[in-house]
């Protein structure tokens, strides 16, 4: 099947990617720990933009980079050169941005996503490396503020701008590319995706090769994936309507769910870019080869070996490896427990009851999923109860012996199954006469009265045969 | 003569750093030529603390005037900006700490131009510095407060920075020594940029020793300005009374249209000079230097159109009010900036624009690499070059400042040297009309030692750094 991109969608995607994982910031020493502290304190003169300050280039952040470039098939520039980018904001304490402009530090990359009709290449333009600017906090709404205080704690923390080609043709696929993008990041150790403002997307976007239009500054995947929805739906009507796209920038609003007109291109700021005297070029070129050395394993030969070492399934091998951290989780349990049995219970159970909850695999300890597991592989629990288990633990703590014994999960057998199913058969007589008169369903309903009177602690298939063989000994 | 370090340090030593600061000190309040922006309140107290700790650095106790663009801890950095009035670092350069550690005693802050832009200090905001030797007279710029703090013996040592000829020009119309380093030799750390791929700090006094002294103290790597070189300092090491076999270069680019004629005769007989203590000159040719000083401008003015843009009234120094953030920071920059500093702003802000930046920015990128290839052929075969310093002595004030293009070609001698990168000092050569003038001694990288050992030899084998400006005991 060949996807036929009905309504001629381009997307490209600029992702900003905060290096949170530096110890310092891009171009001083100041930590990158500021989030959870008081406003202004991770400051010093060079990032605070003082007269006579000169910023010194974080050799770490620059390895980062590199790493980035090379996870995204990039090539790497021999030496790096920054720029400045001036415009005037509060933000902003120098009056422009340190940044990369005609030599970014990598460029001309490739990633592979899950695309509308399968593998799906989308191709990294560029990355270069940037300076964040600081934070202005308005009190009260925006519109209506008594004044606006400025936060200098970010300022200066290291940016990695990623720019795709205008490849994605779906908003599903800007979506699954975000996702991917996030992944590989955080197998390279370069960043943390839950602290705030870690990966902002713009997003560009044209319709059946009319101009295209930005959309700023949006938070999420899931933002970014309805923010080109919507536009791919105004984008369509402007044309129904006869008329052109007009090409400009938007803006994002969450809440709405719409994108508003922030400026037309004509309005444009001039940055007068120009080479940033204050530092000189540093020589990488030979660093390239120490650094892919070092890469770690990356989401999609993870998911080959996972594939391969632990003969799952590849839906398994792409579901446990598409997060590091359930990725880590499940190579831990399968050191301890059957890892085809682990596959199953981590990717088809655990990943689900998580998702369904919001949480993160950080709420479930290694420990606790091989206890259920063996539970289940040695029989103690039925399979229902296992679920059970991880559901309590989920919702209201404690831990799987615990719960096994408050619930009285053991698995039952023998008598008191025995009876239960001749218990059941002697109350429901209908539903016994519907079997034999073809209704395959009513042995379903009799296998679920046996699971009730046994509160789900007896195995539900041996249950089912146990059932077939007492109508076959004692009711035909 | 005025004293010099070494005079200093006996004085010191039979009386003390507090007597000694507090001479000077005397002199300053004594004078009119408004040579400094601020004088350091605990100057005594750093020269007690000299005296009670018997502090042994290689400038304990020495009064040292400090340019108002280099950042002092606790001590107002303005840079004779009215943008900056109230503005009190929280921080030292790289220099600053330097010269305390070496135990100078830091006692105030020299005018300038406003932000380094002008030649004869006459665009600060506090008013001009007058020349000592005629109170007419400007004292050159931008560094002219710490030129003529040195000429009038209000210090003995001071620093100033050379953007494009801002230590030398003072230097030469004050008549004290002036050295712009090489770029990278000297740490920029707290040094409020103007021209950052120009500018240098660089040392002024009566004596070439001197300033030699001083680069030992502040001429170390500081791995906080990125364009800072490690080298092998030793400038004081390299005064010897030896010039035979010096090979001088003379350009005739130099001696061009504009130069003054007896500038241009005093320093042919400094050449001769050199003739006799047994040095050779031949005549060469540096063909790309008329264009120096329109790429020079071009770069400065740009790089400046940058610098200054953080001057917003937001974090620090003075703002006017404006009922929104851009208001308050546009109005800031009208009423705060002087004319002179917003010309150049605005000219930078043109030659980097989209559509003009390849026509100006670049073009003039390009002539600096000529310009510098000029000098590298040229130390082929010479090793030092000689050139007035300045086209003509000291102006009279307010002659150039109707007339800012005029004032710009008066650098036209001084610019091509930072635009290269290589160091240059400005020695006392003589007497046009009862005004010092300056012979300038140019080196090749990182190679101070050979233009320090001219200019000293020189120096010992002239009187003219003898001469006492009038009124001046």
């Amino acid at each position: 099947m060949v996807y036929e991109n009905p309504d001629g969608v381009m997307i490209g995607l600029e992702i900003h990617v905060q290096l949170n994982k530096l110890a310092t910031k891009l171009f001083c020493g100041c930590s990158t720990d500021y989030h959870t502290s008081e406003p202004n304190t991770h400051v010093c003169p060079v990032c605070m933009g003082l007269p006579g300050c000169l910023p010194v280039l974080n050799k770490r952040a620059v390895e980062y980079a590199i790493r980035i470039g090379l996870a995204l098939n990039c090539e790497i520039v021999e030496q790096t050169q920054f720029h400045r980018k001036n415009y005037y904001y509060p933000d902003l304490p120098k009056g422009f941005q340190t940044t990369q402009y005609d030599y970014p530090i990598v460029s001309d990359g490739r990633v592979v996503i899950e695309g509308e009709d399968g593998e799906h290449v989308v191709r990294i333009r560029r990355a270069h490396m940037e300076e964040d600017p600081g934070r202005l906090m308005h009190m009260g709404t925006i519109d209506r503020s008594r004044g606006t205080l400025i936060d200098y704690n970010r300022s200066g923390m290291a940016l990695i701008e990623i720019v795709s080609e205008p490849d994605m043709r779906s908003p599903r696929e800007a979506r699954r590319f975000l996702d991917k993008l996030r992944n590989i990041l955080e197998y390279l150790d370069v960043f943390d995706s839950t602290l705030e403002g870690s990966m902002r997307v713009d997003a560009n976007i044209s319709i059946a090769g009319g101009d295209r239009t930005e959309v700023k500054n949006i938070s999420s995947h899931k933002g970014a994936e309805r923010a080109l929805l919507y536009e791919i739906m105004r984008q369509k009507n402007i044309k129904r309507r006869g008329e052109e796209v007009v090409m400009e920038t938007r803006h994002f609003d969450e809440a709405r769910g719409v994108t508003i007109s922030m400026r037309t291109k004509e309005e444009e700021h001039d940055y007068r870019y120009f080479p940033e005297p204050d530092l000189v070029p540093m020589r990488v070129g030979s660093w390239v080869e120490g650094i892919l050395e070092t890469l770690p394993e990356l989401p999609d030969a993870r998911r080959s070996r996972f594939i391969s070492d632990y003969g799952m399934v590849d839906t398994h091998a792409k579901a446990l490896t598409s997060d590091i951290r359930v990725a880590d989780f499940y190579e831990e349990v399968a050191s301890k427990v059957d890892p085809a049995a682990a596959a199953v219970w981590v990717s088809d159970v655990l990943k689900g009851e998580l998702n369904y909850r919001d949480l993160t695999v950080a709420s479930f300890t290694v420990e606790d999923m091989v206890k259920i597991i063996e539970l289940v592989v040695s029989g103690k629990v039925t399979e229902k109860a296992a679920v059970e288990i991880i559901r309590t633990i989920l919702d209201e703590g404690g831990s799987p012996m615990d719960i096994v014994k408050e619930k009285g999960l053991l698995k039952v057998e023998g008598d008191v199954v025995d009876q239960a199913v001749e218990a059941v058969l002697k109350e429901n007589p209908q539903a016994l006469e519907d079997y034999f008169a073809g209704k395959e369903k009513s042995l379903n309903f009799l296998v679920g009265q046996v699971m009730k009177k046994t509160r789900g602690r007896a195995d539900a298939r041996s249950v089912r045969e146990m059932m077939l063989e007492e109508i076959d000994k004692n009711y035909r | 003569m005025l004293e010099g370090l070494s005079d200093l340090k006996n004085k010191i030593g039979s009386s003390s750093a507090e007597d000694v600061v507090a001479s000077y000190l005397e002199r300053i309040e004594k004078s009119d030529i408004n040579a400094f922006t601020c004088i350091a309140e605990d100057a005594i107290d750093q020269a007690r603390k000299v005296d009670s700790l018997d502090i042994e650095g290689p400038l304990a106790g020495v009064p040292i005037a400090i340019k108002d663009n280099i950042s002092t801890k606790g001590l107002s950095t303005t840079c004779s900006s009215a943008i900056l009035d109230g503005y009190v670092p929280p921080y030292d350069a790289h220099v600053i700490e330097r010269l305390r550690k070496a135990g100078a005693v830091i006692i105030g802050k020299s005018n300038m131009d406003e932000f380094g832009m002008g030649t004869s200090t006459e665009t600060s905001t506090y008013g001009p510095t007058l020349n000592p030797w005629d109170a007419e007279r400007v004292a050159g710029g931008s560094s002219g407060g710490s030129a003529a703090a040195v000429a009038a013996g209000q210090v003995p040592v001071s620093l100033g920075s050379d953007t494009g000829g801002s230590v030398r020009c003072p230097a030469a119309f004050c008549g004290t020594v002036g050295l712009k380093p090489t770029y990278g030799a000297v740490s920029r750390y707290g040094l409020v940029s103007y021209a950052n791929s120009l500018e240098q700090i660089g040392p002024l006094a009566n004596r070439v020793e001197d300033v030699a002294a001083l680069m030992d103290v502040i001429g170390t790597y500081d791995n906080r300005d990125s364009t800072c070189v490690k080298h092998n300092a030793g400038y004081t090491d390299a005064l010897q009374d030896d010039v035979e076999g010096l090979k001088i270069g003379v350009p005739a680019e130099y001696f061009g249209e504009g130069i003054d004629d007896n500038v241009q005769k005093l320093v042919w007989e400094a050449i001769g000079k050199f003739e006799d203590m047994g040095a050779e000159y031949t005549k060469v040719s540096m063909p790309n230097t008329p264009y120096a000083l329109a790429a020079y401008y071009i770069i400065a003015m740009s790089e400046a159109s940058s610098n200054l843009a953080r001057f917003d009234g937001t974090r620090y120094g003075n703002r006017s009010e404006g009922e929104n953030w851009h208001m308050m920071a546009s109005k800031t920059r009208q009423e705060k900036f002087g004319a002179e500093v917003k010309r150049r702003i605005l000219l930078g802000t043109y030659a980097l624009s989209a559509g003009y930046h390849d026509k100006y920015y670049l073009k003039a990128l390009k002539v600096r690499t000529l310009v510098k290839q000029d000098f590298e052929r040229a130390f082929e075969d010479v090793d030092v070059l000689m050139a007035p310093t300045m086209p003509t002595p000291a102006f009279k004030i307010g002659e150039k400042m109707d007339d800012p293009l005029s004032l710009y070609l008066s650098d036209v001698n001084t610019v091509p040297i930072n635009l290269a990168g290589v160091p240059s000092i400005s020695v006392p050569c003589g007497f046009s009309e009862g005004l010092p003038v300056g012979l300038q001694v140019i080196g090749n990288y990182f190679d101070e030692a050979t233009i320090l050992k001219a200019a000293h030899s020189f120096e010992k084998n002239t009187n003219h750094h003898t001469k006492l400006a009038p009124g001046v005991v």
